[in-house]
């Protein structure tokens, strides 16, 4: 059986991307301010900046890495959903919003010169574009590995005797001139209907894929026959580290996942608080969290699940990507193509478990095994195999189409916040103060290109890690878990002092790369990338342990000096601090709304669903 | 911003729709759905998309005729905000 992309795959793939493009167009006679340009003019109804808020962060990481780790951990993945994001946007829409919408700031670092003091939001906002730099490269990375895999240009390649060895290439090229169009077209509108579009299509590809799955493994039942309850219980074992697959123990989990990770993540990263903050209202800044935690709790089912089928599905001699058809150019076609598409000819000998095939050594050509000699699994191709294994010719088109529409909302997502941050954090505050806005607009669109440039350079940069996930927690845990602190402080301690925090971030920060240079998670290979590049001074039981507690360290360290240095320097007057802290700024009028349009009811709404979700799968 | 998403949303869904449901009727009875565990899914879930294309160009089309009842004099091309129903402030 062989399959290969036809017409209508490829013309299911078209249209999606003719509207991508289209939406810039049609959008680019609205934007005429750099408000317009990098705040979308702050019209955008809650609603709608709520599912953009989901869909920024459903980039490579969400998708291939949350199926991945279904894959290797079970259902107990949906902590990074429940526990690690859920409890975050409850809090940011109902207590920190009013102070990021209502200050006026128009990026995250500008509220913390607001708040504190100049160098406080250089060190935030040159960390941050940095990262969003990485990330974007890494999702550009991603999917261009994964339409090597999948083989989806081979034809069209082949076709025009061009080497398979530049696909890699020419995908990182399109999804940069693709995301780069929009983005530059319409600024951060266009990245927000862009996502809109992105969160449907996910969920219209998606939910077929799980649909035949199920069906196909027995349903929910046939997956706990076959895996077991190690896999299909969220907290099972949770008491220690070493019962459950996580490799974590519950205090760990939440305290180190549940609040600083997650906290750290959706309350202070710009790229989703961007999307609130062109919000249409305050009160519609304040649902936007809210409204896009109740389709995000559910979102477990779309992409974890499917990690969870493809080790049900009984382990097939030809794994679903030797399937595809391979072009056989002979002598050049295998140059160049890292890891496991190689295992199509050469090793298919079922050493996977269900859908997902055996790591192949991208030198040798070997399976990969650990030091057990047992194979190392390649998880982060369960979600494509099923796709293949599932998907017909028609709806294999849209499924793909949904697929690369996750990798390209995670970019734009990135983009957006990059060139915000850069033009109005660095170089109007520090390069060029008095430009006019058509200057700014200008700038806007150049750093579009710029930041997708170097998003490019960061794409080839990133081949050393494994797993996606990993490696943009160890970036998490340098500059986020620190954050944290600072904006808990800085929100709800009038106190808290510019000299404080800025010492505290930093201090948290070289804390966190501390850590991890003096620990070793006992899962990594060796000394290095991973840690104990100073000292091995402990062992943590698994990559996940050790970030949790890398980001505890953090946070820790970074609160404990903020507090301590704010109380030996002197404090900022009251009265410049009103709209930026809790204790002195008023409430927000809810007077006039029915309890049920109360963002507070909303939020608990959320938590109560939530609650009963931990229930049916602990 | 003066577009409103339901617009492209509705438009996409449909013609991903119409294209599905055609190719899953030119289909029938193939063995390309021995896959999909013997359904017909490009002929099912294309008419799901469909419906809700044209669901959402539905909405996008009654909250254009609310707008243009309240406020009749609109320039398709002023800055005004035409994606918002009036009872949204």
């Amino acid at each position: 059986m062989t399959t290969t992309l036809t017409t209508i795959d490829w013309l299911i793939m078209l249209v999606y991307f003719a509207f991508v493009l289209g939406i810039g167009f049609v959008l680019k006679r609205y934007v005429r301010t750099s408000n317009d340009f990098f705040l979308a003019g702050r019209s955008i109804p809650a609603w709608v900046c709520g599912l953009a808020f989901i869909s920024a962060n459903l980039g490579a990481q969400e998708v291939i890495g949350m199926g991945a780790s279904g894959a290797k951990y079970g259902i107990a993945t949906s902590q990074f959903y429940w526990i690690g994001a859920i409890p975050a946007m409850v809090f940011v829409g109902l207590f920190m919003m009013p102070f990021y919408y209502g200050s006026k700031a128009r990026s995250v670092p500008e509220y913390l010169k607001l708040r504190y003091d100049e160098k406080t939001r250089a060190w935030n906002a040159g960390s941050f574009a940095i990262m969003t730099v990485f990330s974007s490269g890494i999702s550009m990375y991603a999917m261009a590995r994964l339409i090597q895999v999948l083989h989806i240009f081979d034809g069209l390649f082949h076709h025009l005797g061009l080497p398979l060895a530049w696909i890699f290439h020419f995908s990182i090229l399109l999804s940069a001139i693709i995301v780069l169009g929009y983005i530059f077209l319409g600024g951060l509108t266009s990245a927000i209907y862009n996502e809109v579009l992105q969160f449907f299509l996910i969920v219209a590809g998606f939910i077929p894929l799980v649909w035949i799955g199920l069906k196909n493994v027995g349903g929910w039942h046939g997956i706990q026959r076959t895996l077991g309850p190690a896999y299909t219980h969220s907290w099972r074992g949770m008491a220690h580290a070493s019962t459950n697959p996580l490799g974590t123990e519950w205090y760990s989990m939440i305290f180190g996942l549940g609040f600083v990770l997650s906290f750290g993540y959706w309350c202070t990263d710009f790229l989703v608080v961007q999307r609130a903050m062109a919000a249409e209202s305050e009160l519609a800044a304040r649902r936007v969290p809210l409204i896009a935690a109740i389709p995000k709790m559910f979102f477990p089912f779309l992409v974890i699940l499917p990690g969870l089928i493809a080790i049900s599905v009984p382990t097939i001699a030809q794994h679903a990507m030797a399937q595809v058809q391979t072009t056989p150019v002979p002598g050049q076609a295998r140059r160049n193509v890292p890891s496991s598409q190689m295992a199509s000819d050469a090793t298919a000998a079922p050493v996977g478990r269900g859908l997902i095939p055996a790591k192949i050594d991208p030198v040798n050509g070997r399976v990969m095994t650990d030091s057990a000699g047992q194979p190392l699994l390649d998880y982060d191709l369960a979600i494509p195999n099923m796709l293949l294994h599932f998907f017909p010719t028609g709806i294999l088109g849209l499924g793909l189409t949904a697929l690369l529409a996750s990798f390209m909302s995670g970019m734009a997502g990135n983009v957006t916040a990059f060139n915000t941050v850069w033009t109005y954090d660095i170089y109007q505050s520090y390069i060029h103060k008095t430009g006019t806005d058509q200057h700014y607009l200008w700038m806007g669109r150049m750093a579009t290109i710029g930041g997708i440039v170097l998003s490019i350079g960061a794409a080839y940069l990133v081949t050393s890690f494994n797993n996606i996930l990993d490696a943009l927690q160890l970036v998490f845990s340098f500059v986020n878990a620190p954050l944290l602190a600072t904006f808990l402080l800085g929100m709800f301690w009038k106190r808290t002092t510019g000299h404080g925090a800025f010492w505290g971030l930093l201090s948290g920060t070289f804390a966190a790369v501390l850590h991890i240079g003096l620990t070793l998670p006992a899962d990594a290979p060796g000394v290095g990338i991973h840690g104990g590049w100073i000292a091995v001074l402990h062992v943590y039981p698994s990559t996940m342990a050790q970030n949790f507690w890398t980001a505890i360290w953090a946070f820790s360290v970074s609160f404990v000096l903020t507090v301590g240095i704010s109380l030996l320097t002197r404090p900022r007057k009251e009265e410049d601090l009103v709209g930026l802290v809790y204790s002195l700024t008023p409430k927000p009028d809810e007077g006039h709304l029915a309890w049920y349009q109360k963002p507070m009811a909303l939020g608990l709404l959320v938590l109560a669903m939530l609650v009963v979700l931990n229930l049916v799968f602990a | 911003m003066g577009l409103d998403i339901r617009l492209p949303l509705g438009l996409l869904f449909l013609a991903t729709g119409v294209l599905m449901t055609a190719y899953g009727l030119f289909t029938r009875g193939s063995a390309i759905y021995e896959k999909s565990l013997s359904m017909n899914i490009n002929l099912i879930w294309g008419m799901v998309l469909l419906l809700f294309g044209l669901a959402m160009l539905l909405l996008s089309w009654t909250a254009r005729r609310r707008l243009s009842r309240t406020a009749p004099d609109v320039p398709s091309n002023s800055e005004a905000p035409l994606h918002r129903s009036p009872r949204s402030h």
